[in-house]
């Protein structure tokens, strides 16, 4: 058989050189909407946010002046200010463990056996899937002093229960309560996820070798190997809770007398209550702050002590 | 001869082993449900009842009508739960629109600044929701957009989660089957649409779950780019509307309100379980 | 005996039956291999033996001891996995360790910091690290020791899980197709390796697996399992030469025994699809399955007429693949290099049975004994003889 001779159009460029030119086309052309979208509503409204920080902006007014760092010099001073971000620390404190541990103990408990897994997983997930408002409105009305079973319950066993939510004593305590109710099933099913990928050959291991109580067991096998997934409940868990924002709104407006003031709250009334968008920029400058040092606190440190190989 | 320990494992378990666990998981599911229970409870309750604080579940009298009644009669909350489908719906579609083109670019096409483009993917990731809402309520406001489904819709149809998600998705997927369809003689954008798009479905399916939970209930947002008893508001702002709107007394109907706007999520999760939470949870089940 | 006993172990996952009543028993010290197609149920059985599972009923005894009731855990048993399962978090000296650190430290010794406030806890520590290294010496995985398993070779592995039975001097190795995720060259070392490890130590070994090469290089005794039950337990050389049942004779030998319907004729004389043999069935008549395995045929002038398919060259050997004549039958036949001509250059051939090589089963798969004609047309003779001829 002869050779047959390349149609003229295909002999021209080399292949490759030509293929990467369409496919780098398509793929510019791809990704042009996200490049729009990520540009005008993401990385401008940024920059933009971390400008205004530097300025005394307040929407209406007619011009803007730099002030440097004043905003955040005020904030500091600023009690209502300190408050809210000790408020927000102390909501972070105590659901992040709280969440963590009872989402880890409900995997255990739930994958210790094959009956009614997917009934109680659903159980503890409710709230995930649940409108914050609505429940938050619905524990109002459990938190009652007056009418609320909690303290109707309470009253029965002969304790007098606290004001939950109106006294500034035990706001903070109550709202914490809440999202730990809110983030323990997340949590759960990631600790479920993570529980499921052990392999049962380790556990069969663990026993020919002589760990045998499940205490053994859990800190043999299971704790260890679940250090990535702990890793990575810490990091979700610490995150969600900084951002806690729907429970104040609908529950006490941080009030009792700024008792539940909480970083976005305030961030949300400096700039759409009060309109003075400089400061409350800078209030989203510390906010954004918080966010990605506890992210860098992940990848970095402990990122590298959990993972095998 | 049975020994004080089961053997590990858990198919050989009895029934009566089993049951110290089930107990317990019962006991704190319970706990759990609690607000559910109440929530339903009280809605169905007449004022007196409620403000009677007993710890029974069941009301002697139904006030249905009057709860549920002053609910839909005080504020559109069958248009507020449609704002919720319109924006939720129109959020997704535009997430998808933007983000599995991407996504698929960076996972299959070589390109230059490829890795610059998920440098920034990356750093997307990084900031949180909240953070643009300023300037963008700003520009909206200069635009006089405020208050239209535009607003409330926009600052959400880039989803870097959603890059990062089909990016990996994509790279999963076997590269042959580009080269087939390229050798068959497909062009780029027809790979697109008839063999990307059709193989996203599992991806995008979990990806709608999480999207729609998120913004189903998100407050920070509509409260801000919705001003006065907008007919705009999603159901969250419109169980804040109510609240206001009665004063906070009204025990009843304000489990109504919560009731109604509660539903919708909690039926469709009940009924697809496990679609949701590989939803929700694959925010990273990669570590 | 102080081996490993076990009396009619049953088990049923819910509705399934997955041994049906294995009753085994060896000497200690014996290397013995469990195998059988997958579902057979010879992984269930050594899980029962190691305590992993409980039989529903049946006994299992080891060293003289009966195990039944015990979990794993007491039963001085180690496992060597499939996967090998070694603890990832681990570096090999601890993985290797931790069956000695198990039993011979307690809870409170074994806490990180307040272990080391215990007086002997360092000595005992101490002399487990030394065991440790022997361990390590004989598998050759000293320079491994502070490694993590993911930074291992298969073959690396494979020796940890290995060193981690063998610290513990055990009863019993159990093994669970521990080869089974090495490439075909690493597992030839291997199984050599593990002959060698066993003669050196000497521990009554159970070895799973689903090939049957592997069952026939390495083991003392074979059990041959199918649904459940144990068709056979014999040595290589009589599972091989004497299988009890046709499922046996098809299991074991590759390429796979050929399988042809025969017939018991007049006296017993045994004929293969219609062509005559030297064999008879004595006392029998009627339809048999004769086997023959490829190797046992060669070509003759006198014998069963074939259609040569297709030819393999392996060098060391030839396959020829063929369909008999009469019945349409597949056939393989093995044959010496020096055939290769022949074979290929022929569309049909004739094949003979070597002398005595004919296997016979009945309807129900059972082996029928088969003796030369000689020895009948003897037999027949009344020629006087203590003893019964057995099959040739």
């Amino acid at each position: 058989m002869s050779d047959v001779a390349l149609p003229a159009s295909l002999a021209t460029a080399p292949a490759k050189e030509r293929a990467g030119h369409g496919e780098a086309l398509a793929a510019w052309l791809l990704t042009l909407p996200a490049i729009v979208a990520f540009v005008l509503m993401l990385l401008i409204p940024t920059l933009a946010v971390v400008a205004i920080a530097f300025t005394d902006y307040e929407l209406g007014a007619p011009a803007l002046r730099y002030v440097g760092l004043a905003n955040f010099a005020e904030l500091m001073e600023d009690r209502g200010f300190v408050t809210s971000f000790r408020n927000t620390a102390f909501f972070v404190a105590v659901t992040t463990p709280v969440s963590i541990v009872g989402g880890l103990m409900l995997a255990l408990l739930i994958e210790g056996g094959t009956r009614g897994r997917a009934f109680f997983r659903a159980v503890f997930f409710l709230p995930v899937v649940s409108l914050m408002v609505a429940m938050a409105t619905a524990f109002q009305y459990m938190f009652h002093p007056t009418i609320g079973p909690v303290n109707a319950a309470l009253r029965a066993l002969g304790i007098v229960g606290p004001n939950w939510l109106g006294s500034s004593d035990s706001v903070m305590w109550t709202l914490a309560i809440i999202g730990v109710w809110e983030q323990v099933g997340f949590n759960m099913v990631l600790f479920l996820a993570g529980l499921t990928a052990i392999s049962r050959d380790l556990y069969a291991a663990a026993e020919v070798d002589g760990v045998r109580s499940a205490w053994s067991r859990f800190w043999t096998v299971t704790w260890p190997l679940l250090g990535p997934t702990s890793l990575f409940v810490l990091t979700i868990t610490m995150i969600r809770s900084l951002r806690v924002f729907d429970i104040v709104a609908t529950l006490t407006q941080g009030g009792p007398n700024k008792a539940s003031e909480v970083l976005l709250y305030t961030m949300y009334t400096e700039g759409f209550t009060f309109f003075r968008m400089g400061y409350s920029a800078a209030i989203t400058v510390v906010f954004l702050l918080a966010v990605v040092v506890l992210m860098l606190l992940q990848t970095r440190v402990l990122d590298r002590r959990v993972h095998y190989g | 001869m049975n020994p004080g320990s089961q053997m590990p494992g858990s198919h050989d378990r009895s029934l009566a082993a089993d049951l110290p666990r089930l107990a317990l998981l019962s006991v704190l599911g319970l706990l759990f449900l609690m607000p559910y229970i109440w929530m339903v409870s009280v809605s169905l309750k007449p004022l007196d009842e409620v403000w009677r604080a007993s710890m029974s579940l069941i009301p002697e009298t139904f006030a249905i009508e009057r709860n549920y009644g002053r609910v839909f009669r005080e504020v559109p909350i069958g248009r507020y739960l449609l704002n919720g489908a319109i924006v939720c719906f129109g959020i997704l579609v535009f997430q998808l629109a933007f983000a599995l083109p991407a996504g698929y670019a960076m996972a299959k096409l070589n390109f230059r600044g490829r890795e610059t483009l998920f440098a920034f993917v990356m750093l997307g990731l990084l900031i949180p929701a909240h953070v643009p809402a300023i300037p963008l309520y700003i520009a909206f406001a200069q635009t006089g957009i405020l208050n239209t489904y535009a607003a409330l819709i926009a600052p959400s149809t880039i989803s870097v989660f959603a890059i990062f998600m089909f990016r990996q998705f994509f790279r999963a997927m076997p590269d042959e089957l580009i080269h087939a369809a390229r050798m068959d003689g497909l062009g780029e954008w027809s790979i697109v649409w008839r063999i990307i798009v059709p193989n996203a479905w599992p991806a995008a399916t979990a990806f709608a779950i999480f999207s729609v939970v998120a913004h189903w209930n998100d407050l920070f947002w509509p409260l801000i780019a919705v001003s006065g008893k907008g007919e705009l508001a999603t159901p969250a702002l419109g169980v804040i509307y109510f609240r206001t709107e009665e004063a906070g007394d009204d025990f009843g109907a304000l489990m109504a309100a919560a009731t109604i706007t509660t539903i919708p999520l909690v039926a469709a999760f009940l009924l697809a379980q496990r679609r949701f939470i590989e939803g929700i949870t694959m925010t990273g089940l990669k570590g | 005996m102080a081996g490993i006993v076990l009396d009619r172990i049953e088990k049923a996952f819910g509705e399934t039956r997955v041994l049906k009543g294995v009753s085994l028993g060896f000497d200690a010290g014996a290397f013995v291999s469990l195998v059988g197609p997958s579902g057979c149920g010879k992984t269930t059985l050594l899980r029962i033996i190691a305590g992993l599972e409980r039989a529903d009923a049946g006994m299992v005894s080891i060293a003289g001891r009966d195990v039944t009731g015990l979990r794993a855990a007491d039963r001085d048993v180690a496992m060597v996995f499939q996967n090998y399962a070694l603890y990832p978090h681990m570096t090999v000296e601890q993985n290797m360790a931790l069956p000695l650190v198990m039993r011979r430290l307690s809870a409170v010794e074994r806490a990180p910091f307040l272990g080391r406030l215990v007086s002997g806890t360092g000595e005992r520590r101490t002399a487990i690290k030394a065991e440790v290294a022997e361990a390590a010496k004989l598998l050759s995985i000293g320079h491994l020791m502070e490694r993590r398993p993911g930074q291992l070779s298969g073959g690396q592995r494979q020796r940890v899980a290995l060193g981690r039975a063998i610290v513990r001097h055990p009863k019993a190795f159990l093994m669970d197709e521990p080869l089974s995720n090495l490439d075909a060259a690493l597992r030839h070392d291997m199984r050599r390796e593990l002959v060698d490890l066993h003669k050196r130590v000497g521990v009554t070994t159970v070895y799973v697996t689903h090939d049957q090469a592997e069952a026939m290089t390495m083991s003392d005794r074979v059990a041959v399992m199918l649904g459940g039950n144990v068709l056979q337990f014999g040595s290589p050389r009589e599972v091989y030469e004497q299988p009890a049942t046709i499922e046996v004779a098809k299991f074991i030998g590759s390429p796979r025994i050929n399988i042809l319907p025969g017939e018991a004729g007049a006296e017993g004389r045994i004929s293969v699809v219609g062509a005559a043999t030297d064999a008879v069935a004595p006392r029998t008549t009627g339809k048999l399955d004769i086997g023959i395995r490829p190797e046992h045929l060669v070509i003759a002038d006198d014998g069963l007429a074939i259609i040569v398919r297709h030819v393999e060259f392996l060098g060391s050997e030839v396959l020829v693949y063929a369909r008999d004549t009469s019945g349409g039958d597949h056939l393989t036949v093995r044959l010496d290099p020096q055939a290769w001509e022949r074979a290929a250059s022929h569309e049909t051939l004739t094949v003979a049975p070597q002398p005595g090589k004919l296997l016979a089963f009945d309807a129900a798969g059972n082996r029928v004994g088969l003796i030369s004609t000689e020895t009948a047309a003897q037999v027949q003779a009344h020629v006087p003889s203590r003893r019964v001829p057995r099959y040739v």
